[in-house]
């Protein structure tokens, strides 16, 4: 009887525990490529275009989509930790993330595929599509130099505007702060919404702060700050802080903007309820999506100062990476290469509203396209930049920042509670 | 003989401890291993920082925020909740019509999606179109109406009302089934003693059901503070810090900041805090028992 048990026992342990054994390395099936990302949007692109390359290769690529991104990204750790990760793969987030991965041997260099043939393929790209993917000699990082992913798409985030809403104002789109200081005291006596964006979440309001930085203190100034040469305390950074604080005396932004994720923002702005929105350019294929009619334009925020030109986020929009120790690699950079050509590009483009990487790819863009397409010239990207700031202080900025517009806080306090964290993480790294 | 049916005794618990040592003592063995290094969990190198994550928890302003949220939305639970819940119980433990209807109603917000329920919440307390200022507008209290979400005096107690509501079915069902438990013959003996309802309650009802509320505050107790989906699908912990909760705190640690060893750091300090409170309140309960 005991005997029975035991072997029982054994067998269901057995059974339990296999689920726990480690998955295969990828790339053992030979001709089929996974991808891994996190884009619904593009989804039913990409399994057309695998489908044509399926029709002209014989290689089979299986389009694997974890949404939403934050849960993409922990499924790409998680895989990374137990060496899992799929023969192509997106890493979202900072560069030090991006170095990480790199470091720990997950990600492949395509130095030699990128510059073979006169450069072929690298020269297809934008400049800036390709940055953020690459590590330049003696980086900060510790990466050998190299290209460590391909772009497939590029954005820009800029500031958009409702034209009806505008027009019922009697206002132009602004040129100047104080030119949307004066529209947003109309759409404060109208009682519309004014700007409406992702600003409960980090990365858009670092974004538009980094913004104002750019345009009041200047890209060698802004580095500085991260670099820790310069104080947050510092009256450009206190007058960057007080143009939110503005902005919510003069009616600017919308009702319950601290809170609100992007996606809200979309919908109301897709809906015709607020008058700007500050969004990225994928947002064309999401309000065309919710609102097929709605009208509106694109722009760069208005100037606060005349001093240095504004600078907006911009790059590399998606990027995907190829596992080094997959079995496939070779047949997964030839299938990126595929994707990144010319006509695949295009058919991206149409089919998803996004802006191609390949330069070659851009005919005939609509209107709101063009006009995000135009911001490239005036984009950067805090992963190009070639140093980066501490998370915490990030956060404590990004999170001062909503203690202002909610007049918890002043800008002059919220600087100084930022410098401190910065003095801290400075602290910790010595 | 006597040795054969020790084993065999020892042998029915060995799946359960084996579970319980694989998912939970290695782990935790585990999680405060990897507190004691800087570790941003992808690189293989992690550095060994001894004990120094755990002194920095002590320094954290917002992590002892984030507690001091969790702790008031706890607060709101332990009393509106479970105050809710007992009254609701014993309300249907009496012959009441349609209290089988009640009861599965009851039940359905602890059986519903947090993110679902959270969604819902936001757009009910919305403050441009949400349908609570809508009432409020309609029935001419205009003061009254704001951004119920945004505003700092408003958001956490927002948030904690939302999370009573979702939850206190749970402590409805637990109340319920302790009500169920006592004698009916002590109710008989009450009335035939002259007690009056308050007096049959106070001698009867409540010290019979004090295990019962130990076991519903417990469980209050670390549910409440461990939530956070309810709170990222509503606030995502904003405006600022103000409805920012401990487990809000280590994913930030975790996914924002890289920072693995500090987010383990961060789950230990907050497992042991909670195994203490735990012990308190059970201690306290026997006391009081007693």
């Amino acid at each position: 009887m005991l005997g029975r048990k035991l072997v029982l026992g054994f067998l269901l342990a057995t059974v339990a525990f296999s689920g726990c054994a480690p998955q295969k390395e990828a790339g053992n099936k030979a001709n089929v490529i996974t991808v891994w990302h996190w884009m619904t949007d593009r989804q039913p692109a990409f399994r057309e275009l695998a489908k044509r390359y399926a029709a002209k290769t014989g290689i089979q690529v299986n389009f694997e989509l974890y949404a939403p991104s934050e849960e993409y990204s922990q499924k790409v750790r998680a895989a990374a930790q137990g060496v899992n990760l799929p023969d192509i793969f997106g890493i979202l987030g900072e560069k030090k993330v991006f170095a990480s991965f790199i470091k720990a041997g997950h990600v492949l260099n395509l130095n030699s595929y990128m510059t073979a043939d006169n450069s072929k393929w690298l020269n297809r790209f934008f400049t800036k599509a390709l940055a953020v993917n690459e590590f330049g000699p003696g980086n900060i990082y510790g990466v050998p130099q190299g290209y460590y992913g391909v772009p497939i798409d590029v954005m820009t985030i800029q500031m958009l505007y409702n034209k009806k809403l505008l027009k019922d104002l009697g206002a132009q789109p602004p040129e100047t702060f104080q030119e949307l200081l004066d529209i947003g005291k109309k759409i404060k006596a109208a009682k519309m919404q004014g700007l409406v964006s992702g600003w409960g979440e980090i990365s858009f309001i670092d974004c538009f702060a980094s913004n104002y930085a750019f345009n009041i203190m200047g890209k060698d100034k802004v580095l500085a700050t991260i670099e820790g040469k310069v104080p947050y305390t510092d009256p450009d950074w206190i007058r960057v802080l007080s143009l939110f604080k503005e902005m919510q005396e003069n009616g600017v932004l919308a009702n319950g903007l601290v809170t609100m994720i992007n996606k809200n923002a979309e919908q109301l702005f897709a809906n015709g309820r607020a008058v700007f929105a500050f969004n990225g350019s994928w947002c064309v294929n999401v309000y065309k999506g919710m609102n097929p009619d709605l009208s509106y334009g694109a722009m760069l925020p208005p100037k606060a100062s005349d001093k240095h030109p504004m600078v907006i986020w911009g790059g590399a929009g998606s990027s995907f990476m190829v596992n080094p120790r997959s079995g496939n690699k070779e047949i997964a950079v030839k299938f990126l290469e595929w994707l990144t050509d010319k006509e695949q590009q295009a058919y991206l483009s149409e089919a998803t509203n996004n802006l191609p990487a390949n330069k070659e790819s851009v005919r005939s863009l609509s209107g709101v396209m063009e006009q995000f397409a135009a911001g490239i010239d005036d984009s950067t990207h805090p992963n190009v930049w070639g140093v980066s700031e501490f998370t915490p202080v990030i956060e404590a900025l990004d999170k001062g920042i909503q203690s202002i517009i909610i007049g918890e806080k002043t800008p002059e306090q919220v600087a100084t509670d930022v410098q401190k964290i910065k003095e801290r993480e400075l602290a910790k790294k010595r | 003989m006597r040795i054969k049916e020790t084993l065999e005794n020892y042998l029915f618990v060995l799946p359960a401890v084996t579970i319980f040592v694989i998912f939970y003592v290695i782990p935790f063995i585990w999680v405060f291993q990897l507190g004691m290094f800087d570790w941003d969990g992808i690189l293989p190198t992690k550095i060994f920082v001894g004990l120094s994550n755990f002194k920095e928890i002590l320094f954290d302003k917002v992590w002892w925020q984030s507690m001091g949220n969790a702790g008031y939305i706890t607060l709101i639970a332990l009393t509106f909740q479970n105050i809710l819940a007992f009254l609701l119980a014993w309300a249907c433990d009496r012959e009441i019509r349609a209290k089988n209807f009640y009861r599965l109603i009851f039940f359905i917000p602890p059986v519903l999606s947090e993110v679902v329920v959270g969604l819902v919440w936001q757009w009910i307390l919305d403050g441009n179109y949400g349908l609570l200022n809508y009432w409020l507008n309609g029935l001419g209290l205009h003061s009254l109406a704001r951004n119920w979400l945004s505003d700092p005096q408003t958001a956490l107690t927002a948030v904690a009302i939302v999370h009573s509501w979702k939850g206190f079915g749970w402590g409805f069902l637990i109340f319920l089934a302790g009500l169920q438990t006592i004698p009916r013959e002590l109710y008989e003996a009450a009335r035939v003693d002259g007690a009056n309802a308050w007096q049959t309650f106070k001698n009867v009802t409540a010290p019979l059901m004090i295990p019962v509320a130990v076991i519903v505050a417990i469980l209050t107790i670390i549910g409440t503070m461990q939530a956070f989906v309810l709170i990222i699908a509503m606030t995502r912990g904003g405006p600022a810090y103000h409805t920012e909760v401990p487990v809000l705190r280590i994913l930030a640690s975790m996914r924002g900041s890289s920072r693995f060893g500090y987010a383990c750091a961060q789950g230990i300090s907050f497992g042991v805090i909670l195994m203490a409170v735990s012990f308190m309140q059970y201690k306290f309960s026997k006391k009081a028992k007693a």
